[in-house]
C-alpha cells in the first residue's frame, strides 16, 4: 500500500491545484449572476461571497433581453445542423468502411483533411458565398455551414465504430438474400447506435457553441445565437451589464453541460477513439 | 390508353429491378452513400477554401465584385507594421500557450492515471473547461479581467504581494499573458482526457519492472510512458497548435485585438478588415491566407513524425 504521505504529494496536492485552476472562472461565474449591482461595484466587499444573494440579474435576462428567443435559434441550428451532418456522416462512413469501392481510401482521407481546415481560413469566402445564396441574415446560412466541421468529425469517429462490427454479420445476411440497403438499416445501425449517440453529443456541442459564422453571418438581433447575442448585445458601447451578461452565460451552458452530464462516457469514448485512429 | 398503361407497367418492375441490382453493386452504392457528403463539403468548403485564394488577389468588399489586383493585397500586408505584430502576436500566443497545455496536460493525466474513487466524476470536471461554450466562458475571464473589479487583482492586494490593481487588458503585455492564460485554461482537458486513454493502455508491469530495476518515478516517466504514449501526443498536439494558431472566439471577446491591435491573431485581425472595420474582403482574405502555409507545414511534420514513430 502507498503511504499517505506520498499519495498527499502525487494525487492530493496537484489534483486540488488543478481543480481550482479549472473550476475558479465558474465559480467566479456563478457568484456574479446572484450578486446586486450595488454590490457588484463596491470595492470595499469581499467580491468571493455574495453578502445578499439576488435574482435581478437573472429577471433582466429573461425580461430585458430576447435571450429565450436566442436560445430557441441556437437550438434549432444545432439540431438541423447535427442531423444532416449526421445522416451524411453515417452514410459515408459506412461506405468508406465497408462497401471499399474504388476510391474509398482517399475518398476518407479527403473528408478529415476536412476537418484540419480552421474556420478562420473560411468564413470569408463562405460569407461572399452565403451573400449571393440571399441566405444573409438567415439562420440557414448556419445550418447549411456548420456541417463542414461536423461531418469529418463525425464521419471519422463513425469509421471507428463501423471497423469494430464483425463482416461476417453482413456475409451471412448477404447469403440469405439480404439487400445491401437493409443490412446497413437492420443491422449495421442498431450495432452503432454508442456511435451515432457520441457523434449526435459532439454534433450538438459544437454546434452549439460555434461563435465565428454566427457572428458573421448573423446581425438582427432576433436572428442571433445566444453566444453573439450576449457578446453584442449585452455590451453597449462602454456600458457592460456584467451581472446579467454572467447569468447568461450560466444559462446557455446549462443545457451544455446536460447533455454532456448524461453522455460522459460516450464523450470520451468517442473523443479517445477518434483520437486514436 | 391500355397500351400506354400495360407498356409502363411493363417497364416498371424492370426500372425497379435494375435500381435494386445497382445498389447491390458496391461501387455504384458507394458513390451514392458518400455523395451528400461529398456535395455538402465541396460547396461549403472546398470552394470557399479556393474562392479565399481567389479573393486574396481581388480588390472585394463586402456584397460587391472585386477586380483582379495581383499581389496587391498582400504587399501592402507586408509593408503593414500592424500586420508583422499580427504575425509575432500569433506565434507567441501559439507556442506558449501549446507549451503549457502540453506540460500541464500530461501532468494533470499522470496524476489522474490511478484508481481512486469518484474517478468518473473527476474527468467530468476536468472535461468542464472543453465542453461548455468558449465565448461564454471567454465572457466570464473578460469579468475577470476587469481593471477595477478583479477577484485576482483583490486576492493579491489582500496577501500582500502587490499594492495596486492589475490593468490585465489595458496593457499589451499583460493582455497577451492573459489571454494566454485563458486559452491554457480552455485547452487542458483536450491533452488530459486524449492522453489518460492512451495511459490506461500501458502495461503496469512495464513499471513494475523498471522500479525492480531501480528506476525513479522520473526515469520511469521519461523512459516508459513519454515513448509509448508519443504517437497520440504527436496527434494530440498537432491538433492543439492548429486550434490555437487559428483562435478567435477567445480574442475576439476579450479584447477584440486591443489594446491597440497587440492581441491580433491572423483570424482576428481579418475578421477586423473583413467584417468590423470597413468591409475589405479581399484584405481579410490574403490575412487568413498567410495561415496556410504554415498550417501544411503543421500538418506535414506531424504526418512524417508518425510515420517514423511505425
Amino acid at each position: 500500500m502507498e503511504r499517505f504521505g506520498s499519495k498527499l504529494v502525487r494525487f492530493y496536492i496537484p489534483t486540488a491545484l488543478y481543480l481550482v485552476f479549472l473550476l475558479f472562472p465558474f465559480y467566479w461565474m456563478a457568484i456574479t449572476v446572484f450578486k446586486s449591482d450595488k454590490e457588484l461595484y463596491n470595492l470595499k466587499l469581499n467580491p468571493f461571497i455574495i453578502h445578499s444573494p439576488t435574482l435581478e440579474n437573472v429577471v433582466h435576462l429573461f425580461t430585458q433581453t430576447i435571450f429565450l428567443k436566442w436560445m430557441w435559434n441556437t437550438f434549432f441550428v444545432a439540431i438541423l445542423a447535427t442531423l444532416i451532418s449526421l445522416a451524411a456522416s453515417l452514410l459515408a462512413a459506412y461506405a468508406i468502411q465497408r462497401l471499399q469501392f474504388k476510391t474509398s481510401g482517399p475518398t476518407g482521407v479527403a473528408i478529415f483533411l476536412g476537418y484540419l481546415v480552421p474556420q478562420t481560413i473560411l468564413f470569408i469566402p463562405l460569407a461572399h458565398i452565403i451573400f449571393k445564396m440571399r441566405l444573409w441574415d438567415s439562420l440557414w446560412s448556419l445550418v447549411l455551414t456548420y456541417p463542414t466541421f461536423l461531418i469529418p468529425f463525425c464521419t471519422w469517429l463513425l469509421m471507428g465504430y463501423f471497423k469494430s462490427i464483425p463482416k461476417e454479420m453482413e456475409e451471412c445476411a448477404m447469403i440469405d438474400g439480404t439487400s445491401r440497403i437493409n443490412i446497413f438499416r437492420k443491422i449495421i445501425l442498431p450495432l452503432c447506435l454508442p456511435g451515432i449517440l457520441s457523434s449526435f453529443i459532439f454534433c450538438f456541442t459544437l454546434s452549439w457553441n460555434e461563435f465565428l459564422y454566427a457572428l458573421a453571418f448573423i446581425s438582427t438581433t432576433t436572428s442571433k445565437t445566444v453566444p453573439i447575442g450576449l457578446v453584442t448585445e449585452l455590451v453597449r458601447g462602454d456600458v457592460y451589464h456584467w451581472g446579467p451578461l454572467m447569468a447568461g452565460a450560466l444559462c446557455a451552458s446549462v443545457p451544455v453541460a446536460l447533455v454532456y452530464s448524461f453522455f460522459v462516457e460516450h464523450y470520451v469514448a468517442g473523443m479517445t477513439g477518434a483520437l486514436k485512429e | 390508353m391500355d397500351a400506354v398503361a400495360t407498356a409502363e407497367q411493363e417497364i416498371r418492375p424492370s426500372l425497379r429491378k435494375r435500381l435494386s441490382a445497382a445498389l447491390e453493386n458496391p461501387t455504384f452504392l458507394g458513390f451514392l452513400f458518400v455523395a451528400p457528403a461529398e456535395l455538402l463539403l465541396l460547396i461549403f468548403l472546398a470552394y470557399p477554401l479556393l474562392l479565399g485564394l481567389w479573393l486574396g488577389l481581388t480588390d472585394t468588399l463586402v456584397g460587391r465584385e472585386g477586380h483582379y489586383i495581383g499581389f496587391a493585397n498582400y504587399i501592402s500586408l507586408i509593408h503593414d507594421s500592424s500586420f508583422w505584430l499580427t504575425v509575432f502576436n500569433t506565434f507567441l500566443y501559439t507556442v506558449v500557450a501549446v507549451f503549457f497545455k502540453l506540460v500541464l496536460g500530461v501532468g494533470l493525466a499522470v496524476v489522474l492515471n490511478r484508481d481512486f474513487k469518484g474517478k468518473g466524476l473527476m474527468r467530468a470536471i476536468v472535461l468542464l473547461p472543453w465542453i461548455i461554450p468558449t465565448a461564454l466562458s471567454a465572457i466570464v475571464f473578460w469579468w475577470l479581467y476587469d481593471s477595477t473589479f478583479s477577484g485576482i487583482s483583490w486576492t493579491l492586494i489582500k496577501l500582500g504581494l502587490m499594492d495596486h490593481r492589475i490593468n490585465f487588458l489595458g496593457d499589451a503585455w499583460n493582455a497577451r499573458w492573459s489571454l494566454i492564460v485563458a486559452n491554457i485554461w480552455r485547452g487542458v482537458p483536450f491533452f488530459t482526457i486524449g492522453l489518460l486513454a492512451g495511459l490506461q493502455t500501458i502495461n503496469p508491469d512495464l513499471y513494475e519492472a523498471a522500479e525492480i530495476d531501480g528506476a525513479g518515478s522520473w526515469a520511469r516517466f521519461r523512459k516508459i510512458t513519454l515513448p509509448l504514449l508519443m504517437p497520440l501526443l504527436t496527434v494530440v498536439t498537432v491538433f492543439s497548435t492548429i486550434w490555437t494558431f487559428a483562435d478567435f472566439q477567445l480574442v475576439w471577446v476579450i479584447t477584440r485585438g486591443g489594446p491597440g491591435g497587440a492581441t491580433h491573431l491572423f483570424g482576428t485581425l481579418s475578421f477586423q478588415r473583413a467584417m468590423a472595420g470597413g468591409g475589405h474582403f479581399g484584405e481579410g482574405a490574403a490575412i487568413s491566407n498567410f495561415m496556410i502555409p504554415i498550417l501544411v507545414a503543421c500538418v506535414f511534420i506531424a504526418f512524417i513524425f508518425l510515420r517514423k514513430e511505425d
